[in-house]
């Protein structure tokens, strides 16, 4: 009996869709992510068209260096494997393991936006704000954009961690969970095109 | 019927006011052309208001026999078909219609998009005006014959114009509604615009896009003269009017309405680079950006 | 006496010259005096309570749809009177009755206001009221998220409106094109406002977009496939969705330019290589979708009234469905269409010119299928169907003086002139406006139970009109006399004197029909004429089917629906008992609870605004972490339904006569 409830669990939808409001709200939160893919896609496209206008300050060739950059790239892909093992434990009921990848993942968040706020502060510290020129308006903004993203979501990750200890995995806690991996995939994704437009296109 | 009587005769009223209003001064002076783009324009105007009008009352014939028909007022015969939803035909005629007006105009509207942006004729070699704006003034400089106004501008008739436009204000846009439509001029960039002018006479032109307070004030004077009476214009010019020296140069620059002048010489930074794309034989224009 | 020169300095600030104007000062002694007047009336009446809990923190799609209709009226005023000094500055020549900044700041804010303001609260009213009923459904998707967006809305508007006596107006068009609206020519704060408070609306616009999108989406009763919702329903769906894709470029458009503002960014600069051009192009990337988004709900609403006006069905259902997601669609490839005088190349502009003329095939067909839905029919003239007759004959100008406009070489000559003032007011007024005003007569009864005497909402209508017509018929003439917008005042002699005066009568005809409509309101309060039945046009679709206005659960229980005009199928059937409930079938319903956090977020908002307004970034911090505060404080409330009784609901529907013996 018990191994024909355990094929029965396993085929049926995780709790999250199966409560009608809660898989509203992720219906919802997906169409969030729509949006914010147009803001993102209207910030590359003004970069896009700003990229060579750099009038007196760095060209992108000069202002980039490779090495922190990777690094903020490997921390983010290791941030989202860890998410999933967050979204993972909390599937298989194990609310501590739930806890523990979240928290990993929020203090990989944490790094990053530390490297790459360091990052932006050596810029400036050099001389290159973002009144230099439209190309490094548009840097700043399109990469910080992402940044403050990150830092929202690690807000997000403290509370949603204080709401899975003190309430534990609730229908709620899980579509929450669920939103926040999307967020942070997503989050990721962009990631990799600005790894891509940005640096790679930049220092080639 | 009060009700429809209350609606329909200020519609007429309007209607008529329009008509008895429109086309007859020189006032309307889009409906006056003085040159081959202003006519081309013109003509698609009244090419798309002819048919576009054709619409228009089609279906306010449409509208007022339906609404007076199907009234639901007692003893009215006409028919009452409540479940009637569907008609192929009339569905794909109601498409149909459409596309057919549309092509009528949109035809044209290609081939002189693509005409406008060349030289309007080739008979004669064409003058370059190098157009700024300014806050709340118009500088002109002409490149070959080496003289600049402010405010007013000399043309000759029969000669291709080859207007460069910039800005050094907001954006501002260079119309003279005579000669033909208009163009934006804006800081950093050079847009061409081509007119000519084919009978003489005063034309007004004005800023069209908003650009600050005084910028109501943002007019100018286009004459069209004949080519002797223009060469013996810059002549003049070249002997009589002073030299714009830097210091002018600054002082158009400011926050000023200023009266029309002339001057002799101009220095050789007021206007951007031009396009390397340019020649003043070329029939077609490429527009690029100053980097 | 001395004065601390900080106070000195923060005075100067709040209020510069431009706001110390006799006639401002004089508004704002009269704006005080009524605030003082209300708050004496809510606290004599002791209404505070009242106020609190029925209102500001309802979650009620009926209730939130009400403040946003009256909201927006408040909004139609203001943009009203500002249309009004325009007009009065306009009707003879050198008159300066307004100096030229206080003529900018006035078209500016009528611009803003009227469009963000106005128009586009007004369609979320009629969201807000109609589609949840009509849908079968007892909520949107996201009630809180709802009342945020109200909210947010709210204080956008509070945040725009306040900027004439604090601090100063926006000068630079609802467009605000840099590089005039840079700190280089526009020192002053009034841009800030106009910068941050449509950013604080847009939050709110594009919550309301997801939040409509997956209500039409999910919440459908059951047997309401897509092909049987009600065409009001589709645009709702299709709207939001523009709204999603729309929206997020105009935040980018606003947030770039007040980074260039306040935070020294080189974005739209003069210097710095910046490139004002890549704002007008992604401002008209919203902003065509956005005349889409104010103009396919009057297309629903249309759509809603000349069926039941007829007494037939929609005629070609499937072709407006399709016709609006053609609109949609197309209304994205378009916006260059804005600006064929910068250069962008015959190509390019051909392109764009064609693209815009083929939205005239789907709003061609539309208005053919509101025809042919008339043809055969019996046509009762009642106000909201009366307004529709007034939208064919105007609308069908607008549309075609917009396909004049898509002629590139044609438009060389129109851009920038008052031919295209008139040709967009004929759309905007002409189609939205027709269109909220039709659906807020139409819907009035089912929100507040009364409805507007017919009347006076007659007269209304024909000065509207009338005012409309005269308005804007000399200008489209204008145009071709070379007359350009936004000049302040203009010289004798250039023939333009007498079409703009009959133009400014016009607009006060249309004044006056706005002011027969607020008494037609008052009037109409005072004097109800209750609609007992909850289907005072009979209606076709399930908004009908229940009482006026509906109970706060709507539905006491969510009708099985079998065809396209289910309530009017019902009625032919004689089956409208089937509405009504007994003993057996009625359950206890679980709702939302009110909550404050909506409109404490939007008031964090509002304060972190003011201070990226005045720059002063103490304030904006603090605003800023009192939007995180309550967001902390959403995530962690307890947001248990409350629950509505079995016997509650019998009670009320008894009352209602809709229990079965």
């Amino acid at each position: 009996m018990s191994t024909v409830t355990e094929t029965h669990r396993s085929a049926a939808r995780p709790p999250e869709f199966e409560d009608t409001h809660e898989s509203i709200r992720i219906l919802g939160f997906w169409i969030f992510l729509t949006t914010d893919v147009v803001l993102f896609g209207s910030l590359f496209s003004v970069y896009a068209v700003f990229r060579n206008r750099v009038a007196l300050g760095p060209t992108p060739h000069q202002l980039f260096a490779m090495g922190p950059v990777l690094a903020e790239t490997l921390i983010l892909l290791t941030s989202t494997f860890t998410c999933s093992l967050s979204l993972y434990a909390a599937r298989s009921d194990k609310l501590k393991g739930a806890v523990a990848w979240l928290t990993a993942t929020l203090l990989l968040g944490a790094s990053f936006v530390f490297l790459e706020i360091r990052e932006f502060v050596g810029d400036v510290r050099a001389g290159h704000t973002w009144h230099q020129s439209a190309f490094l308006s548009g840097f700043f903004t399109l990469v910080g954009t992402h940044g403050s993203h990150v830092t929202v979501g690690i807000a997000w990750a403290i509370m949603l961690v204080l709401q899975l200890m003190s309430r534990g995995l609730t229908v709620t806690n899980r579509r929450k969970l669920y939103t926040f991996t999307l967020y942070w995939h997503f989050l990721d994704i962009v990631w990799i095109f600005l790894f891509t437009v940005v640096y790679l296109l930049g220092i080639a | 019927m009060i009700l429809k009587r209350r609606l329909i005769q200020p519609m007429l009223l309007a209607l008529m006011l329009g008509l008895a209003v429109s086309g007859c001064g020189s006032d309307y002076t889009v409906f006056h052309p003085a040159g081959p783009v202003a006519q081309s324009e013109l003509n698609l105007i009244v090419l798309s208001t002819v048919v576009v009008g054709i619409i228009i009352l089609l279906i306010w014939a449409l509208w007022a026999y339906v609404l007076i028909r199907f009234r639901d007022k007692p003893g009215n015969k006409a028919p009452y078909w409540p479940t009637w939803r569907h008609h192929r035909l009339l569905e794909v005629l109601v498409f149909i219609f459409p596309v057919v007006a549309l092509v009528i105009i949109a035809i044209p509207t290609i081939r002189k998009t693509y005409a406008l942006a060349h030289i309007p004729s080739a008979k004669r070699p064409p003058l370059v005006i190098d157009v700024t704006s300014l806050d709340y003034k118009w500088l002109f400089e002409y490149p070959q014959e080496h003289v600049a106004t402010v405010n007013y501008f000399y043309m000759p008739v029969g000669r291709p114009v080859l207007f460069e436009l910039t800005a050094h204000s907001p954006f501002g846009a260079f119309w003279v509604p005579n000669l033909g439509g208009m163009e934006y001029t804006m800081p950093n960039r050079v847009l061409p615009l081509w007119l000519e002018a084919t009978r003489t006479g005063i034309f007004d032109g004005r800023n069209a896009n908003f650009s600050g307070k005084d910028f109501w004030r943002m007019s100018f004077k286009a004459h069209a003269v004949p080519e002797s009476q223009f060469q013996s214009w810059a002549q003049g010019l070249r002997q009589h009017a002073p030299r714009l020296t830097d210091a002018d140069w600054q002082k158009l620059q400011q926050f000023t309405v200023v009266r029309a002048s002339s001057y002799s010489s101009y220095p050789s930074n007021t206007f951007p680079e031009r396009p390397t794309e340019f020649t003043v034989h070329g029939l077609y224009y490429t527009p690029t950006h100053k980097p | 006496m001395t004065m601390n020169p900080w106070i000195t300095h923060l005075m100067k600030r709040l209020f510069p010259p431009q706001v110390l104007l006799p006639d401002i000062i004089g508004i704002d002694i009269g704006l005080t005096v009524a605030a003082i007047a209300a708050i004496v009336f809510l606290t004599k009446t002791k209404r505070w309570g009242w106020l609190w809990r029925e209102w500001i923190t309802t979650v009620d799609h009926k209730k939130i749809g009400i403040m946003y209709l009256l909201a927006a009226l408040v909004m139609l005023f203001r943009g009203g009177v500002d249309a009004l000094m325009i007009r009065t500055q306009l009707i003879a020549p050198h008159q300066h009755f307004m100096s030229a900044q206080q003529y900018d700041e006035v078209f500016t804010t009528h611009g803003t206001v009227m469009i963000f303001f106005m128009a586009m609260p007004m369609v979320f009213a009629l969201f807000n009221v109609a589609v949840p009923l009509m849908i079968g459904a007892r909520d949107v998707a996201f009630p809180r998220l709802n009342a945020i967006s109200f909210w947010l809305f709210a204080f956008g508007a509070i945040l725009l409106n306040i900027s004439f006596s604090i601090g100063g107006s926006p000068d630079a068009g609802w467009m605000s094109y840099p590089p005039y609206s840079e700190l280089m020519f526009n020192p002053g704060v009034g841009e800030n406002y106009f910068l941050l408070s449509l950013q604080v609306a847009g939050i709110g616009t594009i919550a309301t977009g997801i939040n409509f999108l997956v209500t039409v989406l999910r919440l459908r009763a059951p047997g309401m496939t897509l092909t049987r919702i009600p065409i009001f329903a589709w645009s709702a769906l299709i709207t939001s969705s523009l709204i999603l894709f729309a929206f997020p470029p105009l935040t980018v458009a606003l947030g770039l330019t007040m980074l260039d503002r306040i935070f020294g960014a080189s974005f739209f600069t003069l210097g710095h290589q910046g490139m004002p051009m890549m704002y007008a192009n992604l401002f008209w990337i919203f902003g065509h979708p956005e005349v889409y988004i104010l103009i396919m709900p009057a297309f629903g609403v249309f759509s809603e009234v000349v069926p039941t006006f007829s007494k037939k069905p929609l005629f070609g259902y499937e072709a407006m469905v399709v016709s609006l997601l053609a609109i949609s669609i197309l209304s994205y490839g378009t916006w260059v269409h804005h600006f064929f005088e910068m250069g962008a190349g015959p190509g390019v502009n051909s392109f764009f010119g064609l693209s815009t003329m083929l939205i005239a095939i789907p709003t061609g067909v539309k208005m053919f299928n509101w025809i042919f839905t008339m043809w055969g029919g019996r046509i009762r003239v009642s106000v909201p169907m009366l307004w529709q007759l007034g939208f064919i004959p105007t609308f069908v100008v607008g549309g075609a003086t917009g396909v004049m406009l898509a002629a590139v070489p044609a438009d060389y000559q129109y851009h920038n002139s008052y031919f295209l003032i008139a040709h967009f007011h004929n759309v905007i007024l002409g189609g939205t406006v027709f269109g909220v005003l039709s659906g807020m007569y139409y819907w009035w009864p089912k929100m507040f139970g009364w409805k507007l005497n017919e009347r006076q909402g007659v007269w209304a209508f024909v000065f509207f009109v009338v005012g409309f017509w005269l308005t804007f018929m000399p200008q489209y003439f204008l145009g071709f006399q070379g007359m350009t917008r936004r000049m302040s005042t203009y010289p004798p002699g250039l023939g333009w004197t007498a079409l703009n005066f009959w133009s400014t009568i016009g607009a006060y005809v249309m004044g006056v029909g706005f002011l027969i409509m607020v008494y037609n309101i008052i009037w109409s309060r005072i004097h109800p004429d209750w609609d007992t039945t909850g289907d005072p046009w009979d209606g076709r679709t399930m908004e009908w089917s229940l009482p006026s206005p509906a109970p706060e659960y709507n539905f006491a229980r969510i009708p099985h629906v079998h065809s396209r005009d289910e309530w009017w199928e019902m009625k032919q059937e004689g089956r409208t008992d089937e509405v009504k409930i007994s003993e057996e079938t009625v359950h206890a319903i679980h709702m939302p609870r009110n909550t404050p956090m909506p409109v404490l977020l939007a008031l964090a908002f509002f304060v972190g605004s003011i201070g990226m307004v005045f720059e002063w970034f103490w304030l904006a911090i603090l605003g800023g972490l009192g939007v995180v505060a309550a967001l902390t404080y959403g995530s962690f409330a307890d947001y248990s339904e409350k629950e509505i009784s079995r016997d509650t609901i019998l009670h009320t529907e008894a009352q209602l006569g809709r229990v079965e013996s």
